[in-house]
């Protein structure tokens, strides 16, 4: 969506000062170009920094649970809190018989922490700042909760879109709302992940604009302003992978429950 | 109108979504606030359920800020 960033750059000053292109940080670049049958498969930095992503991930819980003490230490600690906080959150969001679902949730929590996490690295690139990542795992996510509850319900999963105790001749009118609004799912989910992680880097880079800009006596307004906002943008970036992980919670609960 | 005016324009209107994230962050803020003072001893259970409320109430202020964007950049 932002691969160019000649339509974001405005005219650089002309007395040659600073110029900061809160865009550029987005900008997907290929680091090993791959075609094949006249499709971009380039291994781009995005996947390469996903790449990064997972191995962290792994190395987190490899590392940290490679002796499995019963006293556990600081660094199985972490981990265990990160499987207790995400194993309550399935269990009370998703419901009864949810609990095969917990790996995938699990993995999904931390694969978008991390990514968010990564972002705030200085030069780092953000993987979910991106639609396409994040429509990805929407969509998926969507898809599968179809099915499963297709799969678990039958044909009688079409009654989730007809709401109870509502007046017969409003029906027409109320199913059609709920299917538009189920289908808006993986819209929602993937856009809230993306725009978030976008707008606030952008603003972040926005800022860093304004600390250049504003020389050594007046710098250093903005930058305490960088400061509060890198905390701000650290909890966003925990918050929303933990929305991200809740939602798709609340529909496997739709899926597996209907109401 | 020339086309390039237009889009600015369309894209500051778009910019409005960011009022309603602002009421609606206010007002989860508040309740929740309201509710913690008069019974403290429920709050901490309630926290989630805050911040829950307020990543899915910012989202709606932010697309906006895609609208905008996408009028900006894409179209």
């Amino acid at each position: 969506m932002f691969v160019s960033p000649a339509h974001a750059a405005s005219p650089a000053p002309a007395d040659g000062g600073i110029h900061i292109d809160p865009m550029h940080q987005f900008e997907i670049v290929p680091l090993i170009p791959i075609e094949v049958a006249g499709l971009n498969l380039s291994f781009t930095n995005s996947s390469a920094w996903m790449l990064a992503v997972t191995l962290l991930a792994y190395l987190f819980l490899a590392v940290a649970m490679r002796r499995g003490a019963l006293v556990p230490g600081r660094m199985q600690s972490l981990a265990e809190i990160s499987y207790e906080f995400v194993r309550n959150m399935v269990q009370q969001n998703a419901g009864k018989g949810s609990m095969p679902f917990f790996p995938f949730i699990y993995t999904l929590f931390l694969f978008v922490l991390c990514a968010n996490m990564f972002g705030m690295l200085p030069y780092a690139f953000t993987v979910t700042s991106h639609i396409a990542v994040t429509f990805a795992l929407a969509i998926f996510i969507f898809l599968g909760a179809t099915l499963i509850g297709f799969l678990k319900h039958g044909v009688g999963f079409c009654r989730f879109f007809v709401p109870h105790g509502v007046p017969v001749f409003l029906l027409p009118l109320l199913v059609v709302i709920e299917i538009i609004s189920y289908l808006t799912r993986p819209i929602s989910l993937s856009v809230r992940l993306f725009a978030n992680m976008m707008a606030g880097h952008a603003m972040l880079k926005v800022f860093a604009g304004f600390v250049a800009a504003m020389g050594f006596l007046g710098g250093w307004l903005p930058l305490g302003f960088m400061v509060a906002f890198t905390g701000l943008e650290i909890m966003i970036a925990f918050l929303q992978a933990y929305v991200f992980a809740i939602l798709t919670c609340i529909y496997l609960h739709d899926a597996l429950h209907m109401h | 109108m020339e086309p390039e005016a237009a889009k600015l324009i369309g894209a500051g209107i778009a910019c409005i979504a960011l009022g309603g994230a602002g009421i609606g962050i206010g007002s989860i803020f508040g309740n929740y606030l309201a509710g913690a003072l008069r019974n403290p001893s429920a709050a901490q259970e309630q926290f989630p359920n805050l911040l829950l409320g307020f990543a899915l109430t910012e989202a709606t202020g932010l697309f906006g800020l895609v609208v905008a964007l996408i009028l900006l950049f894409v179209v």
